[in-house]
């Protein structure tokens, strides 16, 4: 594995692109924001109520150097796809920017001819190399005003130029449209793609190692390397260690990763089978799945493995926690009136209710807030598909249809998109949606890969 | 009404247990592992190939301490301990799960000294996290039924892999019912 080293740049940046296992350094501590040019806080909206149209073209590279040149056409059009992906301004397509004159800098932007593309606003970006890396400027301009209605300059490694556009992209989201965006968010998943196999008695088996990616599927690197079968990987709220369940000692143990440190700790230790573990949205617990009472039940620990207190009862199996995002209630599966359902319980035991009953259902993911949902698979038939249910209404929504199984959905930070598993394409690959189901957008394509999760953006 | 199963299929256990005490278990020697032809499904199954006609070497009379000396890799290739079939979601053991398990508690009578770790596994048709839990269920109720019959619980550690590692790939029944299973695999001796 690569490793790189130390990022000086603004904080979140050095977040977004910091390295992770095998690196054994401390994250670069904190840095002094940046000189900032002046910002001029206007909205662009479309005048007509609709999306405001947007241009961005090819950042322009202020030194003449290939790897420069690069760069700036790597962050231009990430960024188009990162604006694209929220769906908020309705992105102009790169193809029809050639017919415009390039510019040379921030000075000679020619306005006019966006505006003639109808465009409301242009991203308008410059990269230069610098003595440690680069410096990276971007602006959006209200066409029309012709005045910068956003900018920011940033400076760090140029190892990874996608995570400035990603960094772009969510402060635009929100100084725009007061929404947080996810450019920046994670993925991690388990994935067989190594084809390794197991020693010992099971040695033919396929081993399945954790997996993190960025948001879009990129970077994908790997978490674990035990030779043996890890599966159900989540984040923590903090998105910087990965709980998992790992046989790597036979029997089903809940581990952490801490990613940027490298260092790792086992929490549970051979009581049963332990596995399935979710954090608390304030980081400080761990719901999980035991069978250390005989029963498989829900139970929730500390985040350093210890108070281990059990939440559920009874002869049917409780499994599958999320939390709801205060924290005070916890939904499950549990099998007690027969076929798996959902049911909703508050994290003191107490309150007991039942949420769907729409026949076998499984994984259920609490959406943020401020939607009030709660994601699910369910079988539909031959396979499994994906829905929602709104905990006030009880209304169920479908967002997929049989295209091959649908499975183990998950929740990105801002609740407006969901990943999940599917075999339409083959293999069980991770795909992600929007909300509605819309937007489909396939993550892996090497091997299996399956039961993803989405991080937040790091602070 | 799972758990009113559950304790059907314990009665059931016991009650055959109870029959057991009175009748011995049978002592014949095990059949020798190159007789024993199911035994392969820890793999999937390959397609099958034109060959040529093999050449038949006759199987040698294996004595028990072939067994008793074999190395936990060969014993569990081809095991002398049959795995145990479940229907759709359910973790009963049924009337041919319990001969098998009652054939297998000899086995296990016979060389006292085995331990042995249940895996309890599905077919993909339950999701991947339920799956976790049926399986553990079903390698539980194999475990219970062996213990019903005397084998020491001790003896007998369970653990689920869900359908994460289905023993027939395919997509269609004949493969899910191959996959909805209680499988033994041998770690000390």
């Amino acid at each position: 594995m690569k490793i790189r080293t130390t990022f000086f740049l603004v904080p979140t940046l050095a977040l977004a692109t910091a390295v992770l296992v095998a690196q054994t350094q401390q994250p670069p501590p904190p840095t002094p924001p940046p000189q900032q040019p002046s910002e001029v806080i206007t909205t662009i909206t479309s005048g007509d109520g609709a999306a405001p149209r947007f241009a961005v073209p090819d950042f322009i590279a202020l030194t003449p150097d290939a790897e420069t040149q690069t760069i700036a056409k790597t962050i231009g059009q990430v960024l188009w796809d990162d604006l694209n992906f929220e769906r908020e301004f309705a992105l102009i397509p790169r193809d029809v920017y050639a017919t415009i004159p390039a510019a040379h800098g921030m000075n000679d932007v020619p306005f006019d001819r966006w505006r003639e593309l109808n465009a409301d606003g242009v991203i308008i970006g410059t990269v230069q190399k610098t003595a440690n890396g680069i410096r990276v400027e971007a602006r959006l301009f209200n066409l029309k005003t012709q005045q910068m209605a956003w900018g920011k300059q940033y400076e760090g490694s140029g190892a990874n130029p996608r995570s400035y556009a990603h960094t772009i992209s969510d402060e635009v989201h929100e100084q725009q449209r007061a929404l947080k965006g996810i450019a920046r968010s994670r993925l991690t998943f388990d994935s067989d793609r190594d084809g390794e196999r197991m020693t010992g008695t099971v040695e033919q088996r396929g081993v399945k190692e954790i997996y993190i990616s960025d948001y879009d599927g990129e970077n994908q690197r790997r978490v674990t390397a035990t030779r043996s079968l890890n599966i159900n990987p989540t984040w923590s709220p903090d998105a910087r260690s990965i709980v998992y369940t790992s046989y790597r000692h036979g029997l089903p143990n809940i581990f952490i990763s801490h990613i940027y440190q490298a260092t790792m700790e086992e929490l549970t230790k051979n009581a049963g089978n332990n596995w399935l573990p979710v954090f608390s949205p304030d980081g400080t617990k761990i719901a999980f799945g035991s069978t250390r009472d005989g029963v498989n039940q829900i139970y929730v620990m500390n985040r350093d493995g210890s108070n281990v207190h059990r939440l559920t009862s009874g002869p049917a199996i409780n499994t599958t926690p999320t939390w709801s995002p205060s924290g005070t209630q916890i939904a499950f599966t549990s099998a007690r009136t027969g076929d798996p359902a959902i049911y909703i319980i508050g994290a003191d035991g107490l309150n007991l209710q039942r949420l769907t009953s729409d026949g076998y259902a499984d994984r259920p993911t609490w959406s943020p807030a401020p939607f009030n949902e709660i994601a699910y698979a369910s079988r539909t038939g031959s396979g499994l598909d994906i829905k929602v249910i709104d905990i006030a209404t009880r209304r169920v929504t479908q967002l997929t249809f049989g295209e091959g199984t649908n499975e183990s959905p998950a929740y990105s930070p801002n609740g407006r998109h969901i990943a999940f598993t599917s075999t339409r394409a083959g293999k069980m690959q991770v795909f992600t949606m929007s909300r509605d189901g819309k937007n489909i957008r396939q993550i892996t394509r090497v091997g299996n890969n399956e039961q993803p999760n989405w991080s937040n953006v790091q602070k | 009404m799972r758990r009113f199963a559950l304790f059907i299929v314990i009665s059931a256990a016991i009650a055959v247990a109870g029959c057991h005490k009175n009748k011995p278990p049978i002592t014949r020697p095990a059949p020798p592992p190159s007789a024993a032809p199911a035994t392969q499904a820890a793999r999937p199954p390959s397609p099958p190939e034109p060959v040529a006609e093999p050449t038949v070497v006759p199987p040698e009379p294996v004595r028990d301490d072939a067994i008793a000396n074999a190395p936990l890799d060969e014993l569990n290739r081809n095991s002398l301990l049959k795995p145990v079939f479940f229907e759709l979601d359910s973790s009963d053991v049924n009337a041919e799960g319990q001969s098998v398990l009652n054939a297998d508690a000899a086995i296990l009578k016979k060389y006292p000294t085995w331990t042995v770790t249940v895996e309890g596994h599905c077919d993909e048709r339950g999701s991947a996290e339920y799956n976790l839990a049926l399986g553990e269920r079903r390698a539980v109720a194999a475990r219970a039924y062996l213990v019903s019959l005397g084998i020491a619980a001790d003896r007998l550690r369970t653990v689920s892999y869900g359908k994460e590692f289905p023993f027939d790939p395919g997509h269609d029944e004949a493969a899910f019912a191959k996959n909805r299973r209680a499988h033994f695999v041998i770690t000390a001796k």
